[in-house]
């Protein structure tokens, strides 16, 4: 599946280790409701460090879109809310 | 529900928004074409706003270093000078410079990551817009079959997603350059009336302004014992304008006075 990491670009990750990033955007959602800023930001760090290491780059003129994306690593949750309210 | 499906439909519309415009694919593929050299000025330009907001909170980061140095050698005055007090008060305004630099330091490690962002997105674009150059020109030489109409479609979408995420880490960017800007302004103004941490009170200098008092006086203090040394020792080297019999006393008055 392409997953979009915000900032950085597309990746291609194995079917396999979705598992692991659906549990990781369970985590955020959960940190999101609670307002718990250090569980969100360990959660972004873990799940852009697994998007990274098990997807492959898309190179540049890979035009494929996205079908999740990751937010701009670093992100604190308050950015997020406010992203996410964009589309609310 | 889950914030990466919610942040990705987020994207399309934006990536959909972008380019609703344009009405034929080939229109579609210019103006894409187009936007996306826009992005990559737009990237350049912020790169060029994170870097001189770098060199700001460096040179913030040296006054207040040199602030903080200035208050030590004040205390050490202040204490050679028998005043503790005023020691005490150097010493409490460089424990609050301290705290300044700290958060000054997070904010540099802020900079630096968003300077490393848009590096990061400026790289892509360009070779997006490399890549995509070639491409749009093949596509619209082959633009009447259906089968190329798809692949058009396609094309674009995808570069308007890269070109909606380039434009969210835009605002974010700038958005960040702001808050520091704000901040540094704040900083600057505080050093500028010498006021830093002005939660202590005082405009100005006012510790030097104590110590040069206090070193001044002690200086008078120091000038008129020495004048008195010599007039009480009645030497006739304390002499009067001229002849006639000495006058004991008389001297002291005018020479003190003389010495101001």
């Amino acid at each position: 599946m392409i997953v979009r990491i915000l900032g950085e670009g597309s990746y291609d990750v194995p079917e396999a280790d979705l598992p692991a990033v659906e549990q990781l955007d369970a985590t955020l959602v959960d940190a999101l409701d609670r307002g718990d800023d250090a569980t969100f930001s360990g959660a972004l760090a873990d799940l852009v460090a697994l998007v990274r290491h098990t997807g492959k780059p898309l190179p540049p003129d890979d035009v494929q879109t996205s079908e999740l994306a990751v937010p701009h690593p670093g992100s604190t949750l308050a950015e997020v809310r406010d992203l996410l309210a964009e589309g609310a | 529900m889950s914030v990466m499906k919610r942040l990705s439909g987020i994207v399309q519309a934006k990536a959909n928004k972008a380019l609703d415009k344009a009405e034929n694919p080939a229109d579609m593929l210019d103006l894409s074409y187009e936007k996306q050299q826009e992005n990559l000025q737009k990237v350049r330009r912020a790169l060029a706003d994170v870097a001189t907001a770098r060199k700001r909170l460096e040179l913030q980061a040296t006054q207040l270093q040199a602030q903080a140095q200035k208050l030590q050698d004040q205390a050490k005055q202040a204490l050679a000078q028998g005043n503790e007090d005023l020691a005490r008060e150097a010493l409490g305004r460089r424990a609050a410079l301290a705290d300044q630099l700290t958060s000054l330091g997070t904010q540099h490690e802020q900079v630096e990551a968003q300077q490393q962002q848009l590096e990061n997105t400026a790289t892509r674009l360009q070779a997006q817009v490399d890549a995509f150059r070639t491409k749009k020109e093949t596509l619209k030489a082959s633009y009447t079959a259906s089968k190329a109409q798809a692949s058009i479609g396609e094309a674009v979408s995808g570069i308007s997603e890269s070109m909606a995420d380039a434009g969210m880490t835009l605002d974010r960017a700038q958005d960040k350059i702001a808050q520091m800007q704000a901040r540094a302004g704040a900083i600057d103004e505080l050093l500028d009336t010498g006021a830093l941490p002005d939660a202590l009170g005082g405009g100005g200098d006012d510790i030097q302004k104590q110590l040069d008092a206090a070193s001044q006086s002690g200086q008078v203090d120091a000038e008129l014992a020495a004048l008195k040394a010599e007039v009480g020792a009645g030497s006739p080297s304390a002499a009067l304008p001229s002849s006639g019999a000495p006058v004991e006393g008389a001297a002291e008055a005018p020479e003190a006075g003389g010495t101001k």
